[in-house]
């Protein structure tokens, strides 16, 4: 059962890894606008280089 | 920082504006009620950006708004509007850029409790497969030290609604949902220190991870139709000119005090009652009466607030307080009558009200007979809390929510808003449809005589073009297949008409006054003058949207203040037999009242002020989005466009949504019947409850997807 000891861990570590990622993308507004991001994927970044 | 690495798709550049523009926050917003694609977001953001003003720009697709950040933050944004509106995008300045705050919240709570709820749940399917002794006390504590933390902060929400019902002596929703993801801490906690076999973390975050999938979707909801009906309501203009010593001064309408003197424009709503100084002016009451003619008004008459002036500017002397003027009095008669029509119990609310007694009841005295028959008061204990939890209205408190999202959604793609939360349910019910006529079902056109020549045509054309008056663009239509002529020297004289140059011949469309003429409109070529007759058009597709209304059995009514003849005339082009004419608002709203006393749903469908008691007074209502701000704030939905055709569909929508939401109940109420016994009789195991409710959860919100 010693394995216990370092996979316990490092499950909770990787969760916890996976929530600072969500809070980050929350944060940072990614979930603001789901339809226009759906849209944007379509077109191409480099065609309103302004 | 670079999350994106496509060499082709990324470069510097619009990353590091992107970065920008989520450290600055925009300065501006404006609404844009009619995009809806990608092409509109790549013209938008465009136009925007080459306005040297303008920092940066960006549309938000779902919430219909474009965030501004512009050099200057007291920027006007009148320059940019009226650049979207030239290329053909409607575009209005939004009264102040709003936060979600709340949402974001809740989307942080939810995140966090699918976390924590997976973790324990991983834990939880180790203890069932046969972890024993430290082991499984181990995952016990490790359970304990991430659900309590979690369920502490992640169901605050439902903690916090539990306790003001609590002290205001009130039972609602809240308080058995807060009641077992507490007991089934506690309890887990006592058998974990204990080292008993059960703890029930894993179903104290799925509680509250499903609760507080509901309650996101419901805030998310309310939150778009509650900003696009506020957004809608701004389009009335707030501020009036006044006439100071001769100097013009914007104010806003609350600080105009009797007696002061504004000034109006052709087409400009009159703000508050007042008494008309210019010598004379022409005047449309369509809001107020439905009367379709403008009628010519002399000096020292009276001007109601809510009439427009066709023929300006003028001047008038306020005669009342912003607080007393006629359109406010209306809107106060109308919540009057909104209160007096009662809250309608949605089916949540009366689900709920049958509910919490039943389960509480059932867990108790479940307790109390194991007690009894076994003396055993650990074992009594457990099945009375196994009880609560494995009944909290998990799949209820999504049943609902879950499905006015999906409904609310597409009906807000197909271009109308759903303001009132009950609005759906009420909708699936309707009966019997009353439509209002002027300016819902018709529209005001001139009409172009049969017996002009090509040449006249082609130069009313070119005067027609040159403005944006409602009436000059009605001509339009009739002349789509004619080229406009090359009139030299267009101007238009505001509230008159417009005047030009076609072959050395005075040629002018505008007021019979202005010109010399008895007719209210008058096309002169040259020498000659055309009068030019108005009629009342019908909107396009009035026609095909009643037909299908009648088709699918509902009892349609027109309901008009214009006169008996050209209320019937209307009825007949629609072949609507049941025409009430010269209705004033109280015999709306009386009529209203009859139907609804028989026992009918009647859905009424208006935009004048007029309409605002029945609108109200109506077990639902539609107001078009060209419709006055009274109206709209008493109507359950608002279509951004006044296209009708909306109407069966929404119709439809809203009785495919109410299905789903009984169906929801059904699904429900057998996973219940279900699990009740199992937990009743001892048999419920923590991880078998947690998974129950995963499953009953997802079951409704897939049920709830079918919307269509």
């Amino acid at each position: 059962m010693n394995v216990l000891v370092v996979l316990v861990p490092i499950s909770l570590f990787l969760g916890l890894g996976a929530l600072g990622a969500f809070v980050w993308t929350l944060k940072a507004g990614q979930y603001d606008d789901l339809e226009g991001d759906a849209a944007r994927a379509l077109f191409r970044d480099d065609d309103k280089s302004n | 920082m670079s999350v994106a690495a496509c060499p082709g798709c990324v470069t510097a550049g619009p990353t590091a504006e992107r970065l920008a523009h989520d450290i600055a926050l925009p300065t501006h917003e404006l609404i844009l009620p009619r995009i809806h694609c990608l092409a509109c977001i790549n013209a938008v953001e465009q136009a925007l950006h080459s306005v040297p003003d303008i920092e940066s720009a960006r549309v938000n697709l779902s919430r219909k708004r474009v965030s501004i950040l512009a050099r200057n933050p007291a920027a006007d944004p009148t320059p940019w509007i009226e650049h979207l509106s030239a290329l053909g995008y409607e575009a209005h300045e939004a009264r102040q850029t709003q936060g979600n705050t709340k949402m974001q919240g809740l989307v942080l709570r939810l995140g966090i409790s699918g976390f924590a709820m997976m973790n324990v749940m991983l834990l939880s399917v180790a203890v069932w497969s046969g972890a024993t002794d430290a082991t499984r006390d181990l995952f016990h504590w490790i359970s304990a030290a991430i659900a309590l933390p979690a369920t502490l902060f992640c169901a605050e929400p439902f903690f916090s609604n539990a306790w003001s019902a609590i002290k205001a002596r009130r039972l609602n929703m809240d308080v058995p949902i807060a009641l077992a993801i507490f007991l089934a801490c506690m309890v887990s906690v006592y058998e974990t220190m204990h080292s008993g076999a059960h703890a029930y973390f894993d179903a104290a975050l799925s509680l509250t991870f499903f609760l507080l999938a509901g309650r996101t979707l419901d805030a998310w909801m309310r939150s778009n139709a509650r900003s696009a009906a506020a957004d809608l309501a701004a389009l009335e203009p707030r501020r009036v000119i006044t006439l100071v010593e001769g100097q013009q001064q914007s104010r806003a309408i609350d600080d105009i005090a009797v007696g002061t003197e504004i000034h109006l424009t052709a087409g400009m709503r009159v703000p508050l009652d007042a008494l008309l100084l210019s010598e004379r002016t022409e005047i449309d009451r369509s809001a107020l009466t439905g009367e379709s003619e403008t009628s010519i008004v002399l000096q020292g008459a009276h001007l109601t607030a809510g009439e427009i002036v066709v023929c300006g500017p003028i001047s008038a002397r306020t005669t009342v307080p912003s607080s007393q003027s006629t359109l406010r009095r209306m809107v106060e008669l109308a919540s009057i009558a909104e209160a007096a029509r009662g809250r309608y119990s949605s089916l949540a609310d009366r689900a709920a009200q049958l509910y919490a007694p039943v389960i509480h009841g059932l867990s108790l005295v479940g307790g109390m007979v194991w007690f009894f028959l076994t003396g055993d008061v650990h074992k009594a204990v457990m099945v009375a809390i196994a009880t609560l939890i494995i009944t909290c209205p998990c799949a209820l408190g999504l049943a609902v929510p879950a499905v006015a999202t999906v409904a609310t959604n597409r009906i807000f793609r197909l271009g109308a808003l759903v303001k009132s939360d009950t609005a759906l349910e009420r909708l699936a019910t309707v009966t019997t449809i009353a439509f209002d006529k002027t300016g819902t079902l018709t529209q005001s056109a001139l009409i172009v005589p049969a017996n002009f020549s090509i040449e006249e045509c082609q130069v009313l054309k070119a005067l027609a073009m040159a403005s944006q008056h409602p009436l000059s663009q009605s001509l339009l239509p009739a002349l789509a297949d004619v080229t406009a002529a090359a009139v030299s020297g267009l101007k238009e004289y505001r509230g008159q008409g417009i005047w030009g140059r076609w072959n050395g011949q005075d040629v002018r469309l505008g007021s019979g006054a202005w010109v010399g003429a008895e007719a209210s409109t008058v096309f002169q070529f040259g020498k000659t003058i055309h009068p030019l007759s108005r009629t009342e058009h019908l909107i396009p597709g009035a026609k095909d949207t009643i037909r299908q209304l009648q088709d699918q059995g509902y009892d349609v009514h027109l309901v008009s203040g214009d006169k008996q003849a050209s209320a019937a005339a209307m009825a007949r082009d629609l072949n609507i037999a049941k025409v009430h004419a010269e209705m004033t608002p109280e015999a709306k709203q009386t009529f209203v009242a009859d139907i609804q006393a028989k026992g009918e749903h009647l859905l009424m469908v208006g935009d004048g002020l007029n309409d605002t008691l029945a609108l109200t007074q109506a077990w639902a209502s539609i107001a078009p989005g060209s419709a006055l701000e009274a109206s709209q704030n008493a109507a359950d939905i608002v279509l951004l466009d006044g296209d009708l055709a909306k109407i069966p569909e929404t119709l439809r929508l809203a009785k495919s949504a109410r299905r789903r939401i009984l169906e929801n109940f059904a699904l429900a109420a057998s996973y219940n019947a279900v699990a009740i016994p199992i937990a009743l009789s001892g048999f419920a195991s923590p991880l078998f409850a947690a998974l129950a409710m995963s499953l009953s959860s997802i079951t409704v919100t897939l049920n709830a997807l079918r919307v269509r």
